[in-house]
């Protein structure tokens, strides 16, 4: 592992720059030879390296608008992990510098500078302590960033835990009235989840055990780096093999082999009466689920986004929220994957209760903020449910694609309300800047005085109702066709709440765009959309509208690594899950697993 | 054996063994001979008693530096240890660890009171007296091997402080704060030395190595019900001792009181190297009566002490438990930042005895694991240097600027000088146990000695509870920390405030920004004080 450090890695500078620019430029806002009068150059300095990343992301994942493809750079159609950086951090614990994207993390890193990117934009109307707010919001991007190219878990835990005390800080200065409240709010749910989650990080490491890996999985998973040359990659793993005591591992991938052994440790531990494996599966999903949010640990996110300033609501309902769902996908099942399959009742059952009644409550909301804010929380609930169904077809029979379906649907559906909910926060923000006011009952005419923003905005709150042809669409149709096979209840539910959802979207643009004229306070200041606004809001808009039509554009990334995923649980469950005599009365005839063969 | 003989052997022994290893404290002796002579001569009258004390300090410090480097590194751990002065002090890798660490602190200790301008010049002498010999005490205490100097210890520790606690000698509360320490501290060494006196009057030793031969052959031979009850009656009553000086539940009443009235300085000095020494002579007093030293019939003896074990971890356990919570949810309505710190001080002793609980439970159980986690307590008190240092000095510093102490004083401090709140949101968030912070590490250092002793199957019960109760209390003391942040930054500031209390570029200003730095350079880089501690754990195995 120590030659490591002198093998090439041509991912090693842009991977880090795209992490690290960030909080590098944030450190240098902070000097005080940045005076804090320079309130534009602080600003322009901050959209600009906001910009710098986002075309670096871009130029990992699209190569063909740079040229040609160099080593770095993403290859489309390649399942594994790519443009890996692997560094020695800590040695006493094996904890690593290691970086890595697939077509799960790759497009939400896209997402997330994107977004951040705009939301830099969207921070002009702030006035107050520029300097300060501005540092916070550079390293909060390095914390969003860090958590989806972290393939180590100390190293992930570090990141996740990094964006808290910039985001503390965001809503709890800038934000709305209760924003003390909302923030220490947010703070507390987040940091109880993050200690449950430490909790299991360390359980799964002490019952780790590289040793249990063959050759071929130890360079598979990065434990040994495949860029060493032969001799080298031979000795490192006779070395992790050999070790006379067991050699504990806080890598994502290794864990996620070890947890998929047949005679997986996680699985064989008992406390208390439960696995180990069920043990760190609750305590991560507790921890995943506050960020998702799930009902009922979904209280925090309200308050949160309805007193955070525009700009963070966009980054908390566009980015942090994904973050739960990313580590869902990545964390939880792979590494616990029988638990998983155990507890895929509770993870879709979760999801559609989150799906209700986000919905019920967003239809019962006066603050527009707020219901924008519910239903962030009912289309989370997709996602829930596209992971969940996942795990759960083993009792009938072996369709793995109808698994991946939802898994897909799942992360179309982050990447579309990343889009759309930034969008619909961004919108209620361009009304408030100008009557400051966010009752939807105050409302009304909007269209007549502001019609080139109500069309923007219209689009956008169709795009997240689900109208057809827009992003929001694929997301749900996919999963709730797929719960279909798991369970046609949750099916039917989940297809009635888009009903529910219709209703509170279209009642809340029949309230605030449409309407004779406004009869709210503040109506000389309906200003129309300025250029800066507009600039935000059109490329969200055109991307709505761009993976409505073309959602093959975001497929050809997340597929691949999804299905690959995917199958390789599935091949679990027949292999080890369905080995076990217990559950031999459950399983089906061997015919499918031929089907996944094939494929 | 003729007593001329007897004379030699002492002699050598002492001149060529025991004194070359006490050179540090030597150090600090003649520093404390001098700084008396200092005020007696006329011609040295003048000179400042912190740079003398500064300068003997440096001696001890770069002595137990060449100490701590000739440990032997990884291999043979007994063979670094010596038993000092006839058995009656133990030089091993916690002695050195602790030394340095205790030196190190003292260094930047008398830096930080140079500047904050706590003792005056008048006062000079007698503070860094009582401080230079408080320490002595203390390195005393981390390598006590026997009752008698285990009391002598926490004596010499103790009494300088309770000087200290009244050394703002105008004010009333720093008079009460010092009665009240002097008085408790005598009830709990009371209460303690009876205890030393139950114990050695059953064994019939006060060497502590050969009482835990005798402990261990009294419990082989299945003593009768009197004299175990005798012996857990000692052994609480030597725990009441140390609890006091761990200001551990509950005996941690004068704590508030003491860090409320007296100066932050004494504050800092108590909340830090007092807590060191104390936390090393509980690892020195479980390890040696729980853990028989190498030798023939080690392995049995090891076994017969199985109850020993049980019944200290279970004591350490369960106050570790109650001491973390109560501190916790005590800091809560603190309006006072010292009173807050004297909670937060108590909160974390309970996690440090969390990590004290988890390596004797692993004693028996794994060698490789009890190391693990007397390092991770090691490297939990070296983190401790520098968040609670730092603290104390933002708390000192503001003091001399806006003469208050209480919270609400501090009240939008970061309009006027941004890089002190900054300074003290790094030190707070460190001490909640947020990555990338020190604070951090400890905590997962702490927690993962914790799991580890768990699935190594030890104490199970009572670990996992307190693994519970830890991340628990994890996250109740984000509150109060946070609200003196809150405070700081989100509350307008008072109108009738000087507008410029403090700005980082200052001699003040540097050295918190000295103490910040590590607590951030540690939670990124944390392998190399790792090292320095794992050796310090080597003592265990």
């Amino acid at each position: 592992m120590d030659a490591a450090a002198s093998i090439t890695q041509p991912a090693l500078w842009p991977l880090t720059a795209i992490v690290f620019l960030p909080a590098l430029v944030a450190a240098f806002l902070s000097l005080p030879i940045v005076p804090k009068a320079r309130e534009e150059f602080i600003r322009w300095t901050t959209l600009f390296t906001t910009a710098v990343v986002f075309v670096l992301s871009l130029w990992m994942a699209w190569p063909q608008l740079f040229g040609a493809a160099g080593p770095a750079q993403f290859r489309l159609g390649d399942t594994g992990m790519q443009a890996v950086v692997k560094l020695p951090w800590i040695r006493a614990f094996g904890i690593e510098y290691l970086l890595g994207v697939d077509g799960i993390s790759l497009p939400l890193v896209v997402l997330t500078t994107f977004l951040s990117m705009l939301a830099a934009a969207a921070s002009w109307p702030i006035t107050k302590h520029v300097k300060a707010y501005h540092v916070l919001f550079l390293l909060l991007e390095t914390g969003m960033l860090g958590v989806f190219v972290s393939l180590d878990f100390f190293l992930f835990y570090v990141f996740w835990e990094v964006m808290l005390l910039p985001m503390y800080f965001l809503i709890g200065i800038w934000g709305g009235p209760r924003r003390e409240y909302a923030a220490i709010k947010f703070f507390l749910y987040t940091l109880l989840g993050s200690v449950l989650m430490l909790l299991a990080i360390l359980m799964l490491y002490f019952t780790s055990d590289l040793r249990q890996l063959s050759p071929e999985q130890l360079l598979a998973s990065h434990v040994v780096s495949p860029a060493l040359d032969a001799g080298a990659q031979a000795d490192a793993v006779r070395a992790v093999r050999d070790a006379k005591a067991p050699v504990h591992t806080f890598n994502l991938l290794a864990l996620a082999q070890i947890g998929q052994l047949p005679n997986s440790p996680f699985a064989a531990t008992q406390i208390w009466g439960m696995s180990l494996e069920k043990w760190a599966f609750l305590l991560l999903l507790i921890g995943f689920v506050i960020k998702v949010p799930v009902v009922p640990v979904h209280t925090w996110l309200p308050d949160a986004h309805v007193e955070a300033p525009t700009p963070i609501s966009m980054i908390l309902a566009g980015v942090l929220l994904k973050l739960g769902g990313y580590g869902i996908l990545r964390i939880c099942y792979p590494i616990c994957p029988g638990a998983g399959l155990d507890l895929a009742w509770l993870v879709c059952g979760l999801g559609v209760v989150s799906m209700v009644y986000g919905a019920f409550a967003a239809l019962a909301q006066k603050d527009f903020k707020r219901m924008v804010a519910y239903s962030s929380v009912s289309h989370m609930g997709y996602v829930m449910l596209g992971l969940g169904v996942w795990s759960a077809v083993a009792g009938h029979d072996y369709r793995w694609d109808a698994w991946a379906q939802g898994v897909n649907g799942a992360m179309f559906q982050m990447l579309a309300h990343g889009i759309s909910s930034a969008g619909m926060f961004f919108m209620v923000g361009v009304l408030y800047d100008r009557v400051h006011h966010r009752n939807l009952e105050e409302f009304g005419g909007i269209f007549n005085r502001m019609p080139v923003y109500s069309g923007l905005a219209i689009a956008v709150f169709f795009a997240g109702l689900g109208l057809p042809g827009l992003c929001g669409f694929i997301g749900e149709v996919l999963v709730t066709l797929s719960s279909w096979n798991y369970s046609r209840a949750l099916a039917v539910v989940s297809a009635f709440t888009v009903i529910l959802t219709a209703a509170y979207i279209l009642w809340a643009i029949q309230r605030v765009y449409l309407g004779a004229e406004y009869k709210g306070p503040h109506g000389d200041h309906l200003t129309a959309i300025t250029p800066r606004e507009l600039a935000i809001a059109t490329p969200l808009v055109f991307f709505a509208i761009l993976f409505g039509v073309a959602p093959q554009i975001l497929f050809n990334y997340v597929a691949p690594s999804v299905n690959r995923q995917v199958e390789t649980l599935a091949d679990w469950t027949r292999r080890v899950h369905d080995a076990k005599p217990a559950s031999v009365a459950a399983i089906g005839e061997q015919g499918p697993g031929q089907d996944v063969a094939a494929r | 054996m003729n007593l001329g003989s007897l004379i030699t052997d002492t002699l050598a022994n002492t001149l060529d063994v025991s004194l070359p290893l006490f050179r540090p404290e030597l150090c600090l002796a003649a520093t404390v001979v001098l700084l008396l002579l200092c005020r007696m001569l006329p011609v040295l009258r003048h000179a400042d008693s912190a740079l003398v004390a500064l300068g003997g300090v440096g001696f001890g410090l770069w002595y137990a530096w060449s100490d701590f480097k000739s440990l032997p590194a990884g291999g043979d751990l007994l063979a670094g240890r010596q038993e000092l002065f006839t058995g009656l002090l133990v030089y091993d890798a916690l002695t050195a660890y602790v030394r340095l660490l205790l030196l190190g602190f003292l260094a930047l200790y008398i830096l930080f009171t140079k500047v904050s301008g706590i003792p005056d010049r008048e006062d000079g002498a007698d503070f860094y007296t009582l401080v230079l010999g408080g320490t002595l005490g203390m390195c005393l205490m981390a390598s006590a091997n026997h009752l008698l100097m285990v009391f002598m210890a926490v004596e010499m520790a103790s009494v300088p402080s309770y000087a200290l606690a009244g050394l703002l000698k105008g004010r009333k509360a720093s008079s009460e704060a010092a009665i009240k320490y002097a008085v408790y501290g005598a009830g709990a060494a009371g209460i303690m030395l009876y205890g030393l006196s139950l114990l050695a009057g059953v064994l019939g030793t006060c060497h502590l190595p050969s009482m835990t031969v005798e402990l261990a052959k009294t419990a082989h031979a299945g003593a009768a019900g009197g004299s175990v009850m005798v012996l857990s009656l000692g052994g609480l009553m030597l725990a009441v001792g140390l609890a006091f000086k761990l200001s551990a539940v509950p005996f941690h009443f004068w704590c508030p009181d003491v860090f409320e009235g007296a100066a932050a300085e004494v504050g800092a000095f108590l909340s830090v190297a007092s807590k060191a020494a104390a936390v090393a002579l509980l690892l020195r007093v479980a390890f040696t009566l729980g853990v028989p030293a190498g030798g023939e019939a080690a392995a049995q003896t090891l076994a017969a002490l199985d109850d020993t074990r049980h019944f200290m971890v279970y004591l350490v356990g369960l106050m570790a438990a109650v001491t973390c919570t109560l501190g916790n949810l005590a800091a809560y309505g603190q309006t006072n930042m010292k009173r807050l710190l004297a909670y937060s001080t108590v909160a974390h002793a309970g996690y440090l005895m969390m990590g004290v609980a988890a390596a004797i439970a692993m004693a028996g159980v794994t060698a490789a694991g009890t190391r693990d986690a007397v390092t991770a307590v090691a490297f939990y008190l070296g983190t401790y240097v520098f968040m609670n240092l730092g603290a104390f000095a933002i708390v000192a510093f503001l003091r001399n600027t806006l003469r208050s102490e209480e919270i609400s004083s501090y009240a939008g401090l970061v309009r006027t000088s941004p890089g002190i709140v900054v300074a003290t949101a790094v030190v707070l968030v460190s001490l909640i146990g947020l990555p990338p912070l020190a604070g951090f590490v400890s905590k997962f250092l702490v927690f993962s000695a914790l799991v580890e002793a768990i699935s190594a199957g030890a104490e199970r019960p009572l670990l996992l509870v307190l693994l519970v109760v830890g991340g628990f209390n994890t996250v109740v003391s984000l509150f109060y920390y946070l609200r003196v942040l809150k405070v700081m930054t989100f509350d307008p500031p008072p109108a009738e405030r000087a507008t410029e209390p403090f700005p980082l570029v200052s001699l003040p200003g540097a050295l918190v920004t000295a103490l910040v730095l590590p607590v951030v350079g540690l939670g990124l880089f944390w392998s190399g004080l790792y090292a320095a501690a794992q050796l310090a754990g080597a003592f265990a195995s």
